[in-house]
Protein backbone atom coordinates (compact mmCIF):
# COMPACT_ATOMS: atom_id res chain seq x y z
CA UNK A 1 0.00 0.00 0.00
CA UNK A 2 1.16 3.57 -0.73
CA UNK A 3 1.35 6.23 1.97
CA UNK A 4 2.10 9.64 2.64
CA UNK A 5 5.26 10.06 4.28
CA UNK A 6 4.92 14.22 4.48
CA UNK A 7 4.00 17.27 3.41
CA UNK A 8 6.07 20.37 2.23
CA UNK A 9 4.77 23.80 1.76
CA UNK A 10 6.66 26.43 -0.13
CA UNK A 11 6.24 29.35 -2.14
CA UNK A 12 7.40 29.12 -5.59
CA UNK A 13 8.42 32.89 -6.52
CA UNK A 14 9.92 33.13 -10.09
CA UNK A 15 13.13 35.39 -9.03
CA UNK A 16 13.99 32.48 -6.83
CA UNK A 17 14.60 30.63 -9.81
CA UNK A 18 15.81 33.04 -11.33
CA UNK A 19 18.68 33.72 -8.07
CA UNK A 20 19.44 29.87 -8.97
CA UNK A 21 20.11 29.66 -12.52
CA UNK A 22 22.52 32.93 -12.52
CA UNK A 23 24.33 31.90 -9.52
CA UNK A 24 23.38 34.44 -7.27
CA UNK A 25 22.62 32.38 -4.30
CA UNK A 26 25.32 34.24 -1.87
CA UNK A 27 24.54 37.53 -2.98
CA UNK A 28 23.67 39.74 0.06
CA UNK A 29 19.41 39.95 -1.06
CA UNK A 30 19.07 36.39 -1.22
CA UNK A 31 21.62 34.78 0.96
CA UNK A 32 18.83 34.62 4.06
CA UNK A 33 16.36 33.38 1.75
CA UNK A 34 18.46 30.31 0.56
CA UNK A 35 19.52 30.24 4.15
CA UNK A 36 16.32 28.89 4.95
CA UNK A 37 16.18 25.82 2.98
CA UNK A 38 19.50 24.17 3.63
CA UNK A 39 17.52 22.02 6.19
CA UNK A 40 15.20 21.65 3.77
CA UNK A 41 17.60 19.98 0.94
CA UNK A 42 19.25 17.99 3.58
CA UNK A 43 16.30 17.03 5.05
CA UNK A 44 15.03 16.23 1.49
CA UNK A 45 18.16 13.68 0.78
CA UNK A 46 18.01 11.82 3.38
CA UNK A 47 14.00 11.78 3.26
CA UNK A 48 13.46 11.29 -0.37
CA UNK A 49 9.97 9.68 -1.46
CA UNK A 50 9.70 7.36 -4.56
CA UNK A 51 7.04 9.64 -6.03
CA UNK A 52 6.15 14.08 -5.24
CA UNK A 53 2.48 14.68 -5.48
CA UNK A 54 2.97 18.60 -6.52
CA UNK A 55 0.17 20.95 -5.93
CA UNK A 56 0.75 24.23 -8.01
CA UNK A 57 -1.08 26.90 -9.68
CA UNK A 58 -0.17 27.17 -13.11
CA UNK A 59 0.62 30.96 -14.07
CA UNK A 60 -1.03 31.17 -17.56
CA UNK A 61 1.08 28.66 -18.92
CA UNK A 62 -0.27 25.54 -20.16
CA UNK A 63 -3.65 26.80 -19.41
CA UNK A 64 -4.40 30.01 -21.37
CA UNK A 65 -7.84 31.27 -21.21
CA UNK A 66 -9.19 28.61 -24.14
CA UNK A 67 -9.08 25.85 -20.92
CA UNK A 68 -8.90 26.60 -17.06
CA UNK A 69 -9.65 23.65 -15.46
CA UNK A 70 -9.85 23.88 -11.33
CA UNK A 71 -8.15 21.17 -10.75
CA UNK A 72 -5.86 19.38 -13.22
CA UNK A 73 -3.25 15.93 -12.78
CA UNK A 74 -0.56 15.20 -15.00
CA UNK A 75 -0.78 11.57 -16.04
CA UNK A 76 2.18 11.95 -18.00
CA UNK A 77 5.44 10.45 -18.80
CA UNK A 78 6.97 13.10 -18.38
CA UNK A 79 6.81 17.11 -18.52
CA UNK A 80 9.02 20.21 -19.81
CA UNK A 81 10.09 23.09 -17.97
CA UNK A 82 7.89 26.34 -19.85
CA UNK A 83 9.24 28.81 -21.78
CA UNK A 84 7.56 31.49 -19.65
CA UNK A 85 8.56 34.41 -22.09
CA UNK A 86 12.21 34.52 -20.03
CA UNK A 87 13.12 31.63 -22.14
CA UNK A 88 12.65 27.37 -20.48
CA UNK A 89 14.53 27.36 -17.04
CA UNK A 90 18.10 25.25 -17.37
CA UNK A 91 16.55 22.29 -15.27
CA UNK A 92 15.97 18.41 -16.02
CA UNK A 93 12.94 17.46 -17.51
CA UNK A 94 10.17 16.25 -15.01
CA UNK A 95 9.69 12.54 -14.91
CA UNK A 96 5.80 11.52 -13.97
CA UNK A 97 4.23 8.53 -12.27
CA UNK A 98 1.24 7.92 -14.81
CA UNK A 99 0.56 4.83 -13.22
CA UNK A 100 -0.45 6.22 -9.92
CA UNK A 101 -1.57 9.70 -11.25
CA UNK A 102 -4.37 7.86 -13.52
CA UNK A 103 -5.38 5.67 -10.38
CA UNK A 104 -5.18 8.82 -8.18
CA UNK A 105 -7.09 10.62 -10.98
CA UNK A 106 -9.76 7.42 -11.17
CA UNK A 107 -10.04 7.37 -7.11
CA UNK A 108 -10.47 11.44 -7.10
CA UNK A 109 -13.14 11.24 -9.03
CA UNK A 110 -15.24 8.11 -7.70
CA UNK A 111 -14.76 10.93 -4.70
CA UNK A 112 -16.71 13.55 -6.44
CA UNK A 113 -14.14 15.44 -7.40
CA UNK A 114 -14.03 16.81 -10.89
CA UNK A 115 -10.26 16.27 -11.86
CA UNK A 116 -9.23 17.50 -15.57
CA UNK A 117 -7.23 14.68 -16.65
CA UNK A 118 -3.90 16.26 -18.31
CA UNK A 119 -1.63 13.83 -20.60
CA UNK A 120 0.22 16.82 -22.49
CA UNK A 121 1.65 19.91 -20.60
CA UNK A 122 4.72 22.24 -19.94
CA UNK A 123 5.14 23.01 -16.65
CA UNK A 124 6.09 26.84 -15.30
CA UNK A 125 8.01 27.90 -12.11
CA UNK A 126 5.19 27.40 -10.10
CA UNK A 127 6.14 23.76 -9.86
CA UNK A 128 10.20 23.67 -10.86
CA UNK A 129 11.03 26.31 -8.20
CA UNK A 130 9.64 24.60 -5.51
CA UNK A 131 12.06 21.21 -6.85
CA UNK A 132 15.07 23.14 -7.18
CA UNK A 133 14.72 24.73 -3.46
CA UNK A 134 14.30 21.17 -2.01
CA UNK A 135 16.61 19.83 -4.41
CA UNK A 136 19.33 22.29 -5.62
CA UNK A 137 21.00 21.68 -8.76
CA UNK A 138 20.54 17.80 -9.74
CA UNK A 139 21.32 16.14 -13.19
CA UNK A 140 18.01 14.81 -12.70
CA UNK A 141 15.42 15.78 -10.12
CA UNK A 142 15.52 12.90 -7.70
CA UNK A 143 12.14 11.28 -8.26
CA UNK A 144 8.51 11.29 -9.87
CA UNK A 145 6.54 14.10 -9.91
CA UNK A 146 2.53 14.40 -10.71
CA UNK A 147 1.93 17.85 -11.02
CA UNK A 148 -1.96 18.90 -9.56
CA UNK A 149 -2.45 22.37 -10.90
CA UNK A 150 -4.91 24.59 -9.43
CA UNK A 151 -6.64 27.67 -11.09
CA UNK A 152 -5.87 30.29 -8.89
CA UNK A 153 -5.69 32.61 -11.45
CA UNK A 154 -9.36 33.60 -13.16
CA UNK A 155 -11.90 33.67 -10.44
CA UNK A 156 -14.23 31.75 -9.46
CA UNK A 157 -11.08 29.93 -7.71
CA UNK A 158 -12.02 26.84 -5.65
CA UNK A 159 -12.38 27.52 -1.51
CA UNK A 160 -10.37 26.85 1.00
CA UNK A 161 -12.92 24.08 2.08
CA UNK A 162 -12.81 22.37 -1.10
CA UNK A 163 -9.07 22.07 -1.44
CA UNK A 164 -8.75 20.95 2.45
CA UNK A 165 -11.69 18.23 1.49
CA UNK A 166 -9.73 17.07 -2.02
CA UNK A 167 -6.51 16.57 -0.19
CA UNK A 168 -8.64 14.09 2.10
CA UNK A 169 -9.63 12.64 -0.90
CA UNK A 170 -5.78 12.32 -2.51
CA UNK A 171 -4.76 10.51 0.58
CA UNK A 172 -7.91 7.97 0.53
CA UNK A 173 -6.48 7.59 -3.06
CA UNK A 174 -2.63 7.22 -2.88
CA UNK A 175 -3.07 4.88 0.61
CA UNK A 176 -5.49 2.47 -2.13
CA UNK A 177 -2.94 1.77 -4.21
CA UNK A 178 -1.43 -1.38 -4.15
CA UNK A 179 2.45 -0.67 -4.58
CA UNK A 180 4.77 0.43 -1.41
CA UNK A 181 5.50 3.69 -2.06
CA UNK A 182 6.46 6.75 -0.30
CA UNK A 183 4.64 10.03 -1.24
CA UNK A 184 5.01 13.33 -0.33
CA UNK A 185 2.25 15.67 -1.04
CA UNK A 186 3.97 19.34 -1.63
CA UNK A 187 1.42 22.70 -1.02
CA UNK A 188 3.41 25.42 -3.28
CA UNK A 189 2.71 29.11 -4.18
CA UNK A 190 1.92 32.16 -1.85
CA UNK A 191 2.10 33.79 0.92
CA UNK A 192 1.21 37.15 1.20
CA UNK A 193 1.78 39.23 -2.21
CA UNK A 194 0.47 41.37 -4.52
CA UNK A 195 1.57 41.91 -8.25
CA UNK A 196 -0.76 44.38 -9.63
CA UNK A 197 -1.90 47.99 -9.42
CA UNK A 198 -1.52 50.55 -6.90
CA UNK A 199 -1.21 48.22 -3.64
CA UNK A 200 1.43 46.25 -5.34
CA UNK A 201 3.49 45.24 -2.82
CA UNK A 202 1.71 44.09 0.04
CA UNK A 203 3.04 42.13 2.74
CA UNK A 204 1.31 41.00 5.78
CA UNK A 205 3.54 39.07 7.83
CA UNK A 206 1.46 39.09 11.08
CA UNK A 207 -1.25 37.52 8.63
CA UNK A 208 1.13 35.05 7.02
CA UNK A 209 2.57 33.59 10.65
CA UNK A 210 -1.18 32.94 12.01
CA UNK A 211 -1.56 31.37 9.04
CA UNK A 212 1.29 29.09 9.57
CA UNK A 213 0.52 28.96 12.84
CA UNK A 214 -2.92 27.38 12.19
CA UNK A 215 -2.05 25.43 8.92
CA UNK A 216 0.15 23.36 11.66
CA UNK A 217 -2.55 23.59 14.78
CA UNK A 218 -6.13 23.70 13.36
CA UNK A 219 -6.34 23.06 9.29
CA UNK A 220 -9.99 22.49 9.60
CA UNK A 221 -10.93 25.54 10.57
CA UNK A 222 -8.42 27.79 8.51
CA UNK A 223 -9.86 25.92 5.72
CA UNK A 224 -13.53 27.75 6.60
CA UNK A 225 -11.68 31.13 5.93
CA UNK A 226 -13.29 32.94 2.70
CA UNK A 227 -11.26 34.07 -0.16
CA UNK A 228 -12.06 37.88 0.33
CA UNK A 229 -9.84 37.44 3.89
CA UNK A 230 -6.81 36.26 1.60
CA UNK A 231 -7.35 39.08 -0.73
CA UNK A 232 -7.72 41.66 1.70
CA UNK A 233 -5.35 40.73 4.44
CA UNK A 234 -2.76 38.65 2.01
CA UNK A 235 -2.98 40.83 -1.68
CA UNK A 236 -4.81 39.64 -4.44
CA UNK A 237 -2.31 36.62 -5.13
CA UNK A 238 -2.14 35.43 -1.60
CA UNK A 239 -5.09 33.26 -2.68
CA UNK A 240 -2.67 30.90 -3.87
CA UNK A 241 -2.40 29.32 -0.15
CA UNK A 242 -5.55 27.71 -0.19
CA UNK A 243 -3.11 25.44 -2.38
CA UNK A 244 -1.42 24.59 0.81
CA UNK A 245 -4.95 23.21 2.37
CA UNK A 246 -4.85 20.76 -0.23
CA UNK A 247 -1.51 19.28 0.97
CA UNK A 248 -2.23 19.46 4.46
CA UNK A 249 -5.94 17.96 4.01
CA UNK A 250 -4.07 14.69 2.86
CA UNK A 251 -2.25 15.08 6.58
CA UNK A 252 -3.59 11.66 8.77
CA UNK A 253 -4.26 13.84 11.52
CA UNK A 254 -6.96 14.54 9.49
CA UNK A 255 -8.35 11.33 9.33
CA UNK A 256 -7.97 10.61 12.97
CA UNK A 257 -3.99 9.90 13.26
CA UNK A 258 -1.46 11.12 15.20
CA UNK A 259 -0.47 14.70 15.04
CA UNK A 260 2.44 15.09 12.59
CA UNK A 261 6.01 16.56 13.45
CA UNK A 262 7.29 19.76 12.56
CA UNK A 263 10.49 19.40 10.92
CA UNK A 264 11.25 22.95 10.15
CA UNK A 265 9.42 26.28 9.39
CA UNK A 266 10.89 29.41 7.89
CA UNK A 267 9.34 32.71 6.95
CA UNK A 268 11.24 35.75 5.28
CA UNK A 269 10.38 38.96 3.57
CA UNK A 270 11.07 39.75 0.96
CA UNK A 271 11.41 37.13 -2.04
CA UNK A 272 10.61 40.01 -5.19
CA UNK A 273 7.48 40.88 -4.31
CA UNK A 274 6.58 38.13 -2.14
CA UNK A 275 6.77 36.71 1.76
CA UNK A 276 7.97 33.34 1.41
CA UNK A 277 6.87 30.62 3.92
CA UNK A 278 8.12 27.11 3.94
CA UNK A 279 7.09 24.51 6.19
CA UNK A 280 7.77 20.49 6.28
CA UNK A 281 5.56 18.36 8.36
CA UNK A 282 5.67 14.70 8.63
CA UNK A 283 3.38 12.04 9.14
CA UNK A 284 3.75 9.62 12.69
CA UNK B 1 -30.01 37.06 -8.16
CA UNK B 2 -26.62 38.96 -8.81
CA UNK B 3 -23.27 36.86 -7.89
CA UNK B 4 -21.70 38.40 -4.72
CA UNK B 5 -18.30 40.29 -5.57
CA UNK B 6 -16.80 41.29 -2.22
CA UNK B 7 -13.58 41.87 -3.71
CA UNK B 8 -14.84 44.98 -5.48
CA UNK B 9 -13.74 47.74 -2.49
CA UNK B 10 -10.26 47.07 -2.00
CA UNK B 11 -8.07 49.83 -3.51
CA UNK B 12 -5.85 49.85 -6.39
CA UNK B 13 -6.64 46.29 -6.91
CA UNK B 14 -8.81 44.43 -9.71
CA UNK B 15 -9.76 41.02 -9.51
CA UNK B 16 -9.83 38.80 -12.63
CA UNK B 17 -13.06 37.27 -12.59
CA UNK B 18 -15.27 36.55 -15.45
CA UNK B 19 -16.36 40.13 -16.92
CA UNK B 20 -12.68 40.92 -17.06
CA UNK B 21 -11.67 37.56 -18.78
CA UNK B 22 -14.39 38.31 -21.48
CA UNK B 23 -13.00 41.86 -21.50
CA UNK B 24 -9.03 40.98 -21.63
CA UNK B 25 -9.60 37.57 -24.06
CA UNK B 26 -7.86 39.06 -26.99
CA UNK B 27 -5.39 40.75 -24.85
CA UNK B 28 -4.21 37.98 -22.74
CA UNK B 29 -4.41 35.62 -25.73
CA UNK B 30 -1.90 37.98 -27.61
CA UNK B 31 0.32 37.44 -24.28
CA UNK B 32 -0.12 34.24 -24.30
CA UNK B 33 1.69 34.10 -27.90
CA UNK B 34 4.81 35.82 -26.42
CA UNK B 35 6.10 32.80 -24.59
CA UNK B 36 6.87 31.15 -28.36
CA UNK B 37 10.31 32.99 -29.04
CA UNK B 38 9.88 33.54 -32.33
CA UNK B 39 6.62 35.80 -31.97
CA UNK B 40 8.82 37.52 -28.94
CA UNK B 41 11.38 38.93 -32.03
CA UNK B 42 8.22 39.49 -34.18
CA UNK B 43 6.60 41.60 -32.00
CA UNK B 44 10.15 43.41 -30.81
CA UNK B 45 10.75 44.17 -34.95
CA UNK B 46 7.49 45.71 -35.40
CA UNK B 47 5.06 45.92 -32.29
CA UNK B 48 2.43 47.80 -33.97
CA UNK B 49 2.32 45.35 -36.78
CA UNK B 50 2.14 42.18 -34.60
CA UNK B 51 -0.63 43.21 -32.68
CA UNK B 52 -2.13 44.13 -35.55
CA UNK B 53 -2.69 40.57 -36.17
CA UNK B 54 -4.72 40.60 -32.94
CA UNK B 55 -8.05 41.72 -32.77
CA UNK B 56 -7.70 43.87 -30.12
CA UNK B 57 -9.45 46.90 -28.85
CA UNK B 58 -7.41 50.25 -30.14
CA UNK B 59 -7.28 51.32 -26.35
CA UNK B 60 -5.88 47.57 -25.30
CA UNK B 61 -3.59 48.26 -28.33
CA UNK B 62 -2.30 51.55 -27.20
CA UNK B 63 -2.00 50.52 -23.53
CA UNK B 64 0.58 48.12 -24.29
CA UNK B 65 2.61 50.14 -26.73
CA UNK B 66 2.62 52.10 -23.89
CA UNK B 67 3.51 49.71 -21.12
CA UNK B 68 1.35 50.69 -18.85
CA UNK B 69 0.15 47.84 -16.72
CA UNK B 70 -2.62 49.19 -14.88
CA UNK B 71 -4.18 50.61 -18.37
CA UNK B 72 -3.62 47.24 -19.66
CA UNK B 73 -5.29 45.38 -16.15
CA UNK B 74 -7.95 48.28 -16.87
CA UNK B 75 -8.85 46.63 -20.15
CA UNK B 76 -9.14 43.05 -19.15
CA UNK B 77 -5.70 42.39 -19.26
CA UNK B 78 -4.24 40.14 -16.00
CA UNK B 79 -0.92 40.10 -14.69
CA UNK B 80 0.17 36.90 -15.12
CA UNK B 81 -0.49 37.29 -18.52
CA UNK B 82 0.89 40.47 -19.14
CA UNK B 83 4.18 39.31 -17.94
CA UNK B 84 4.87 37.65 -20.49
CA UNK B 85 5.19 41.22 -22.53
CA UNK B 86 7.69 42.21 -19.56
CA UNK B 87 9.70 39.58 -19.93
CA UNK B 88 9.77 39.60 -23.45
CA UNK B 89 11.16 43.28 -22.45
CA UNK B 90 14.23 41.68 -19.91
CA UNK B 91 12.16 43.07 -16.58
CA UNK B 92 11.83 40.61 -13.93
CA UNK B 93 8.41 40.48 -11.68
CA UNK B 94 9.58 43.16 -9.39
CA UNK B 95 10.11 45.63 -12.07
CA UNK B 96 6.91 45.14 -13.25
CA UNK B 97 4.90 45.08 -9.74
CA UNK B 98 6.51 48.24 -9.09
CA UNK B 99 6.10 50.12 -12.64
CA UNK B 100 1.92 50.09 -11.28
CA UNK B 101 2.38 52.10 -7.97
CA UNK B 102 4.11 54.96 -9.65
CA UNK B 103 6.83 54.62 -7.26
CA UNK B 104 10.75 54.39 -9.11
CA UNK B 105 12.05 51.35 -9.45
CA UNK B 106 14.36 51.69 -6.68
CA UNK B 107 11.60 53.28 -4.23
CA UNK B 108 9.74 50.31 -4.81
CA UNK B 109 12.49 47.70 -4.27
CA UNK B 110 13.29 49.68 -0.83
CA UNK B 111 9.61 49.44 0.12
CA UNK B 112 9.68 45.83 -0.28
CA UNK B 113 13.58 45.17 1.56
CA UNK B 114 11.80 47.30 4.59
CA UNK B 115 8.64 44.44 4.79
CA UNK B 116 6.52 45.71 1.57
CA UNK B 117 3.38 47.55 1.66
CA UNK B 118 1.46 47.71 5.20
CA UNK B 119 -2.00 46.44 4.60
CA UNK B 120 -3.13 48.90 7.55
CA UNK B 121 -5.26 51.34 5.63
CA UNK B 122 -5.12 49.38 2.34
CA UNK B 123 -7.94 46.86 3.41
CA UNK B 124 -10.97 48.86 2.15
CA UNK B 125 -11.71 52.08 -0.40
CA UNK B 126 -11.96 54.83 1.29
CA UNK B 127 -8.93 54.81 4.61
CA UNK B 128 -6.24 56.85 4.35
CA UNK B 129 -3.49 54.13 3.73
CA UNK B 130 -0.90 54.49 0.09
CA UNK B 131 -2.71 52.21 -2.08
CA UNK B 132 -5.82 54.62 -1.75
CA UNK B 133 -6.96 56.79 -4.83
CA UNK B 134 -6.59 60.52 -2.86
CA UNK B 135 -2.69 59.02 -1.95
CA UNK B 136 -1.68 58.69 -5.47
CA UNK B 137 0.98 58.93 -7.46
CA UNK B 138 2.33 57.87 -4.31
CA UNK B 139 6.40 57.94 -5.45
CA UNK B 140 8.82 60.18 -7.78
CA UNK B 141 8.03 58.12 -10.67
CA UNK B 142 4.78 59.12 -10.90
CA UNK B 143 5.14 63.01 -10.07
CA UNK B 144 5.39 64.22 -13.80
CA UNK B 145 2.35 61.70 -14.99
CA UNK B 146 -1.63 63.00 -14.79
Amino acid sequence: MAKITASVYTSHVPAIGAAIDLKKTGEAYWQPLFAGYEYSKQWMKENTPDVIFLVYNDHATAFSLDFIPTFAIGTAAEFTPADEGWGPRPVPKVIGHPELASHIAQSVIQQDFDLTIVNKMDVDHGLTVPLSLMCGEPQAWPCPVIPFAVNVVQYPVPSGRRCFQLGQAIRKAVESYDDDLKVQIWGTGGMSHQLQGARAGLINAEWDNRFLDRLIADPADLAQMPHIDYVREAGSEGIELVMWLIARGAMSDVAGGPAPTVKHRFFHVPASNTAVGHLILENN
Amino acid sequence: MALDKPYKDIPGTIIFDADQSRKGYWLNQFCMSLMKAENRARFKADERAYLDEWPMTEEQKQAVLARDLNWCMRTGGNIYFLAKIGATDGLSFQQMAGSMTGMTEAEYRDMMIKGGRSPEGNRYLGEDGDAQAHRQPQGAAGKHKD
